[in-house]
């Protein structure tokens, strides 16, 4: 057999498989909640989208029986979810994080109604490329098969940070995260920039949504989701508002999700539940790693630190 | 052809400024503007006409309504009532972007540029129509292309953080030429500059209004700029227009008269002579970092006796900021120490008020006021926990918040609605004599005074260096830090210059010379 050929280091190529697939959705989610960030708005509802985004997309594929048509549709109702997020944010007086907080348990609230009926269906999924096809390993051929929306995740991270850089719509999107003042005095719409990207965050999250119920774990149920939305926020600053680092950031925070798993695949047991809480004590660790009651971090949009 | 069509080509040759000469500026005219706010009328009825070519000065003291009849020229506010006419013709404008489609960009009193991004991006970011796609490399060639053309230069690839206060003014007017704007208004625009950095901005523009491309409208506080730059001078007072006339036909003493209407400026305090007294505050060694951690005061020492100004001098940005935050207990001390009357002392509010020391921060409307709060709350923030503010110590007495700020609005003339407005509606200048009346009621014995003029009215500028004077002749030691070289001189007992991070020199200011200062303010003496 493989497995014992390959004896100890399976434990490394489980958790490489396992880092691309626990990764996925907080790479979208990342992604989305960074162009949110760099306009200047936080959008704490991701969880809320991200379950939503599970829920919608699982039911668009079992209905239209095409899985992609279901990533779609999770796309859209994320979007729809930021835009609200974005619209009542523009309202005056009101304030991002209560609002975010609220639309998250809306969002969860919402899934699990609506969801209900999708709970013992099966829906067709998503596939993946088979990058492992060379070997005869079959656990080499496992962690090698990698989902196509991870794929689609890693070309998007280095394309918006070009499009941040050296597009119109990124130059717009900075300008207003950095000085609403300034952008207001340009003749930018502060508002409808942030609108819209709050609503092209959710987009994302959303998309991040259905790959947890079309492809891993690949159903739906109300315990689909435990808090990638909320970590997702935390990996953000983390990753210093960079999409890039956002994609190492996810890998990181995905390989630790994958130890325990991928201890217990080859027999280790003790300690299961404990690996399996590391992506939270990493988050925990990097938060009060990174944070500084001194220096405020030179990478951060300023007006997220506004008091508004 | 219609005006958008025109200034879609003008922007489309952004860049090119010798179109500039072809197509002079057009005549700009604001007729009957009226702006309310919340029932208080802030302008009435104001009218004023920009000739193509011309310098046109707009006077009026702290509060007249200077910056509110440009926002409305500018469509940054709609005006209740009134119209603007460019070449003859009446047009609405409901945005900036309408405005600059008239060829009209303005530079904001407090700068609208953004600090996290470069040169370049700034300049981009203004222009109304950019490609999807950002071709960085051919922009960059424009851009400098574009600045060589130009009577100064920035590097395109600099971050503005890097910029100082004077290169981020030029910044803003490069912005507007970059535009392709042809009336250019001018809120302030040396308040933050040095008097060579000031008239060399200023004597650029000029120019270029004498060779006819441009119209300039500009906000100012010094008669020395009028007269010196403006061809024109409108004067509000209250709200209202009270003269506009060529500068040649009026004197500064008439222009400040009609400015204030009847009261006559306070008289300034003079310098009594006095012994050398007890030291009041040294600051041995001391070392701070800025925001992102790098060292930018390296070893301060410096030494104030009562009744005596020290001046600091020095450039902006060579970390008098940061100095001043350490006084305020806004910025950590890295290492050494800060002893008031011998006594250790490190900026709590216990210390503060028990060492009595105060403090006039720059930019006080962001770092010793909260804007959405009330005046009469701003002025009580000192001692708003002891009597006579509190009851039994814990009950807070609104009507003695109210009693203390009608009190500082007369005795400094604060002008605003009335106690209870929310401090940020106020006018910079006024927001400025409203820490001043906080920070100098009761006995001071150290006064840190960072730029206490900034922006304000000739009246004004005499009547709190007087203040800040009769504060020295009662026995208070004062720290005077000022970008302003002549505030230094008239103020100062003693001057010190501050270049990165460091006292470089240190002289008496009876036989201080100007360009030896200079010398060590720009680094090479
Ligand atoms: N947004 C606002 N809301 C309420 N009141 C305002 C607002 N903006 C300005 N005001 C009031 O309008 C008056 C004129 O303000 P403005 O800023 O035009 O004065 P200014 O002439 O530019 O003075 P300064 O020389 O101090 O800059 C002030 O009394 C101010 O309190
Ligand atoms: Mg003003």
């Amino acid at each position: 057999m493989s497995d014992t050929t390959l004896g100890l280091w399976g434990i490394p190529l489980a958790v490489l498989g396992g880092a691309i697939r626990v990764s996925t959705p907080f790479l979208f989610v990342s992604l989305g909640e960074c162009i949110t960030e760099r306009s200047g708005r936080v959008n704490l509802g991701l969880e809320g989208t991200l379950v939503m985004g599970a829920m919608s997309g699982y039911g668009f594929s079992y209905l239209t029986g095409s899985p992609w048509l279901g990533v779609l549709g999770a796309g859209v109702i994320g979007s729809l979810l930021g835009a609200l997020h974005g619209f009542i944010c523009g309202k005056p007086r009101v304030n991002d994080i209560a609002l975010g907080i609220a639309m998250m348990l809306l969002g969860v609230g919402l899934a699990f109604f609506l969801g209900k009926p999708l709970i013992q269906p099966t829906a067709p999924r998503l596939g993946a490329i088979p990058f492992g096809f060379f070997s005869s390993s079959a656990q080499l051929r496992s962690a090698l098969n990698v989902n196509v929306l991870f794929v689609i995740g890693v070309a998007l991270a280095p394309l918006l940070h070009f499009g941040l850089q050296n597009t119109r719509w990124g130059l717009v999107v900075r300008t207003v995260g950095e000085s609403s003042e300034a952008a207001r005095a340009l003749g930018y719409n502060v508002n409808r920039v942030r609108l819209l990207a709050t609503a092209a965050g959710g987009f994302l999250a959303g998309v991040g949504g259905s790959f947890l119920s079309l492809y891993y774990p690949g159903s739906w149920n109300e315990g689909l989701s435990s808090g990638q939305g909320l970590m997702a926020v935390a990996l953000v600053i983390f990753a210093r508002w960079s999409p890039k680092r956002c994609l190492y950031a996810s890998l990181l925070f995905g390989g630790a999700g994958a130890i325990g798993p991928a201890l217990q695949s080859v027999g280790i047991t003790t300690g299961y539940y404990l690996w399996n809480a590391a992506p939270y004590a990493l988050t925990l660790a990097i938060l009060i790693a990174s944070s500084s009651a001194t220096r405020a971090s030179a990478d951060m949009p300023a007006e997220l630190g506004a008091a508004r | 052809m219609s005006a958008a069509a025109v200034s879609g080509r003008q922007t489309a040759l952004g860049v090119d400024v010798s179109g500039i000469g072809v197509k002079g500026p057009p005549r700009v005219e604001a007729r009957a503007m009226t702006k309310q706010f919340g029932g208080n009328v802030v302008l009435d009825q104001v009218s004023l006409t920009l000739e193509p070519g011309t310098v046109h000065a707009l006077l009026g003291e702290n509060g007249a309504g200077k910056s509110t009849l440009v926002k409305c020229l500018m469509g940054f506010y709609q005006a209740d009532a009134g119209e603007l006419l460019v070449n003859g013709e009446v047009v609405a404008v409901k945005s900036p972007r309408d405005a600059q489609a008239h060829g009209i960009g303005m530079v904001y009193q407090h700068f609208t540029l953004v600090e996290n991004m470069t040169v370049a991006e700034n300049l981009l970011i203004a222009r109304q129509t950019l490609p999807a796609i950002i071709d960085w490399k051919r922009e960059l060639a424009d851009l400098t292309a574009f600045m060589r053309r130009m009577p100064f230069h920035i590097e395109p690839t600099r971050l503005v953080r890097q910029l100082a206060a004077g290169e981020k003014q030029k910044l803003e007017i490069l912005k507007q030429l970059y535009l392709g704007s042809r009336v250019i208004i001018l809120d302030e625009p040396t308040s933050v500059l040095t008097p060579d950095e000031a008239d060399e901005v200023l004597g650029l523009v000029r120019q270029m209004a004498e060779r006819g491309e441009l119209s300039v409208l500009i906000i100012t506080h010094k008669f020395r700029e009028v007269l010196a730059f403006a061809d024109h001078v409108t004067i509000l007072r209250r709200g209202k227009l009270v003269a506009s006339d060529r500068v040649r036909n009026l004197t500064p003493a008439q222009m400040a008269e009609l400015m204030v209407g009847a009261e006559p400026p306070k008289q300034s305090s003079s310098r009594t002579d006095s012994a050398p007294r007890e030291l009041a505050l040294e600051l041995e060694r001391v070392e701070a970092d800025d925001d992102i951690g790098l060292r930018v005061l390296e070893g301060v020492t410096l030494h104030v006796r009562a009744g005596e100004i020290v001046g600091i001098a020095g450039v902006s940005g060579n970390g008098q900021d940061e100095l001043v935050e350490v006084l305020a207990g806004q910025r950590p001390l890295r290492s050494g120490s800060v002893r008031v009357a011998g006594d250790h002392y490190r900026s709590t509010r216990e210390h503060i008020r028990t060492r009595r020391v105060r403090l006039l921060p720059e930019a006080p409307l962001k770092n010793a006021c909260v804007s959405h709060m009330t005046l009469a709350h701003n002025i009580a923030f000192r001692d708003y926990d002891r009597p006579p503010f509190t009851l039994l110590r814990w009950a807070l007495r609104p009507a003695a918040f109210k009693k203390r700020a009608e009190e500082a609005i007369r005795a400094f003339r604060i002008r605003t609605p009335g106690p209870l407005s929310p401090i940020g509606q106020l006018s910079g200048g006024n927001v400025q004599r409203a820490v001043l009346a906080r920070e100098l009621a009761g006995e001071v014995r150290v006064l840190i005074a960072a730029n206490p003029c900034f922006g304000l009215d000739f009246g004004a500028v005499a009547e709190i260096r007087s203040r800040i004077m009769d504060a020295r002749n009662a026995g208070t030691a004062v720290l005077l830090i000022s970008a302003d070289l002549e505030e230094i001189f008239a103020l100062s007992d003693r001057i010190l210059v501050m270049s990165e991070g460091r006292i470089v020199h240190e002289t008496p200011a009876q036989t201080a010379d100007v360009r030896e200062i200079g010398r060590h303010m720009a680094g090479h003496a």
